[in-house]
């Protein structure tokens, strides 16, 4: 039996929280607040002693889908992501880049948020990006 | 924030408004308990009777969206008695002409008849916050979710500067920001009008400098705010969308508008953990990574920049989102080959001035908070300690202007929204987590004891609320915790959600549609009210 604990910061809202994730064999099994970090001192509210629960709900989406008569059906990547890649294409070719709109996400990393602000700057020419902060 | 979290214990008076700080923000508010416990006063001007009340020297509930004449009003007050900073203004200010000439209007008789608070506490709240030595702001999107949510803000910031409580420790206006990496996402420019650090598109020398980092040709024009991308969506200047772990079609206002808009789409890709009703409409749906299974930065509220880091592997073939956008990227023609998020956070710190001392080695031994200019820079705990940004803070003299929508015969009472402590959000990640949903299944609506008893409902029934956009059914929970003619509601349920309700009536300047307050009709359903609501309601 293997037992971790990695450090890291909940997901839920902006108090930026560090928690251990404690896994057992590749699974997490609880969730434990951080007594060193000065913003949450050994505390977690409810949301963040139960985090883990999410991640391992079996709602979560494990393949790629696409839509084939209407219904969303399992696909292999390959199949997403060329079908994603071409339909872009065309409508950049299309309609401009300026038809294309993008929604960040304060949920993801900055890492993937500059990606994805890039994505659509480099890859579009348009400043349509932008994310919930003003919902 | 302009302060840190932790300094809030060490203050003296703590002005809450539009924060129900105990839900939103619980590691915040055991902070303000600390703080009252060692002496401050703790103000808190809310319509609703929140949990953080019952630590309150003061409770004011201001009218749904009257907060520019409520705040007018103690400034009013602290310059009639000279409570205000004249060395502070001074030095460090302009526009103080102009702003005293406008708060003239505002006297506390005014101000009262407008906001429904009384006179005496408005005297109350002015002589405590400009009177204690360490006097802190925290405001949350009661105060941004308005139609003049940008006067609200700004009001706060003439309140703060006014009393010299501004780049200071424990002082300062602090919005408590509701979602994990909301910060984040506009430092690193995921928005429409500024690349990352918030340099904006429309200056030349910023888009010469992006242009020669990127190796590319940039637009100069200001892109579509969300909301214009629905509407562009409906009249055809939007063709295509990918949207990343956000689901408009439960958070924004009017959801049926924004669902129907959605649909319209020729294209809509989404990247998300669950499928979501915003990924039920998509053309595909990538699988992407939760927080536990992928490396990466956040930035909290307080400016923080955390590190999170992969516990497990995602389930199925999920793969982290950075992998996901540099595979579709690579696949349009655009190749971007980033081994690591590390790698991806150099060229970040690279572009982003404010981030530029920063470093995964550096993170290594706790957060540092922005802005860090070097690599043998602590980081900036405390904003705007001896200037501001543009140099002298500017003043700005703002009128009251009343919310969009009031209430009328057809629509006789006001609705405002917000959040309950299990939940989150449209709750894609708290129903889907068994503890919390266990703490509540299903949403409710809080009305006063006398609007209740006008429309004949008791706590546990069932009624329907019925705006200008749409209607719901949802369950009544009879409470003086709202004000009479005032109802709450929270958008955690898709099947009862008040963003079907709800005003996209935005902001002339930041567009943030009006969430907090809209005009609705309250009625009873007595067909479907059963026992087991009934025996829910009362358990």
């Amino acid at each position: 039996m293997k037992i971790e604990y990695v450090r890291t910061t909940c997901p839920y809202c902006g108090c930026g929280c560090e928690m251990l994730l404690e896994t057992v064999d590749g699974r997490i099994t609880q969730t434990l607040p951080s007594k060193t970090n000065p913003m949450n001192q050994g505390k977690l509210c409810i949301k963040g002693w139960n985090v883990h629960e999410f991640v391992q709900s079996p709602q979560r989406l494990t393949m790629p889908l696409l839509k084939k008569d209407g219904v969303l059906q399992e696909v292999s990547w390959d199949e997403a992501l060329n079908f994603t890649a071409s339909r872009l294409q065309e409508i950049k070719a299309k309609h401009g880049g300026d038809s294309m709109a993008f929604l960040s996400s304060a949920k993801c990393s900055n890492e993937e948020n500059y990606l994805f602000q890039k994505f659509c700057r480099v890859g579009f020419g348009t400043n349509n990006v932008d994310h919930c902060a003003r919902l | 924030m302009t302060n840190s979290i932790p300094e809030i214990e060490d203050a003296d008076c703590i002005f809450i408004i539009g924060s129900n700080t105990s839900v939103a923000h619980p590691l915040i508010a055991s902070r303000i308990y600390k703080a009252k416990a060692k002496g401050a006063k703790v103000i808190v001007a809310d319509p609703r009777r929140i949990h953080v009340t019952s630590v309150a020297d003061i409770h004011v509930r201001q009218k749904l969206g009257s907060d520019v004449a409520l705040i007018n009003g103690i400034m009013n007050v602290i310059l009639s008695k000279g409570l205000h900073d004249k060395a502070f203004i001074e030095e460090r200010t302009e526009g103080f002409e102009k702003l005293e000439q406008t708060l003239k209007n505002y006297p506390p008789e005014k101000a009262s008849e407008i906001t429904g608070v009384s006179t005496e506490d408005i005297e109350k709240i002015a002589i405590a916050f400009a009177s204690s030595d360490k006097s802190t702001i925290l405001y949350a999107m009661g105060i941004t979710q308005h139609s003049h949510g940008v006067d609200n803000v700004k009001s706060l910031a003439n309140l703060s500067m006014l009393t010299g409580k501004i780049g200071k420790p424990s002082c300062g206006v602090n919005p408590l920001r509701g979602q994990n990496n909301v910060q984040g996402a506009c430092d690193m420019g995921g928005l429409p009008n500024v690349y990352p650090a918030y340099q904006v598109v429309t200056d030349e020398n910023n888009r010469k400098k992006f242009e020669q980092l990127w190796n590319t040709q940039l637009s100069s024009k200001v892109g579509f705010t969300i909301m214009e991308m629905m509407h562009g969506l409906e009249d055809g200047s939007i063709k295509g969308m990918v949207i990343l772990g956000e689901n408009p079609a439960g958070s924004d206002p009017d959801v049926k508008h924004v669902k129907h808009a959605l649909e319209e789409a020729e294209f809509l890709a989404v990247i998300d953990i669950f499928l979501t009703d915003t990924a039920k409409i998509a053309d595909v749906v990538f699988p992407g990574a939760s927080f536990a299974e992928k490396d990466g930065t956040f930035s909290n509220t307080e400016r923080n920049v955390l590190r999170i880091r992969k516990a497990v592997n995602p389930p199925g073939e999920a793969r982290p989102d950075w992998q996901i956008i540099c595979d579709i990227s690579t696949r349009f023609g655009l190749p971007m080959t980033y081994e690591s998020p590390e790698k991806i956070f150099e060229e970040i710190a690279l572009v982003t001035p404010s981030y530029a001392g920063l470093s995964y080695a550096r993170l290594e031994n706790g957060p540092i908070p922005w802005p860090c200019p070097s690599k043998d820079h602590p980081g900036t705990p405390i904003l705007h300690k001896d200037r501001f940004t543009r140099g002298r803070g500017l003043f700005h003299a703002l009128e009251y202007r009343p919310p969009e929508e009031l209430a009328d015969e057809e629509f006789p009472i006001l609705l405002t929204t917000g959040r309950f402590f299990p939940h989150y959000h449209t709750g894609t990640m708290t129903h889907n987590s068994i503890t919390l949903e266990n703490e509540m299944s299903e949403g409710y609506i809080e009305i006063h004891p006398y609007d209740a008893k006008d429309v004949g409902l008791t706590s546990g029934e069932n009624c329907k609320i019925v705006s200008r956009r749409g209607e719901v059914i949802t369950k009544a929970v009879v409470t003086d915790i709202v004000e009479p003619g005032t109802i709450f509601m929270s958008f955690h349920f898709m099947e009862a959600n008040a963003n079907v309700l709800t005003n996209p009536a935005l902001d002339p300047i930041c567009k943030i549609p009006e969430y907090k307050v809209c005009a609705v009709r309250v009625e009873k359903l007595e067909e479907t009210n059963t026992p087991e609501i009934k025996a829910a309601a009362n358990a």
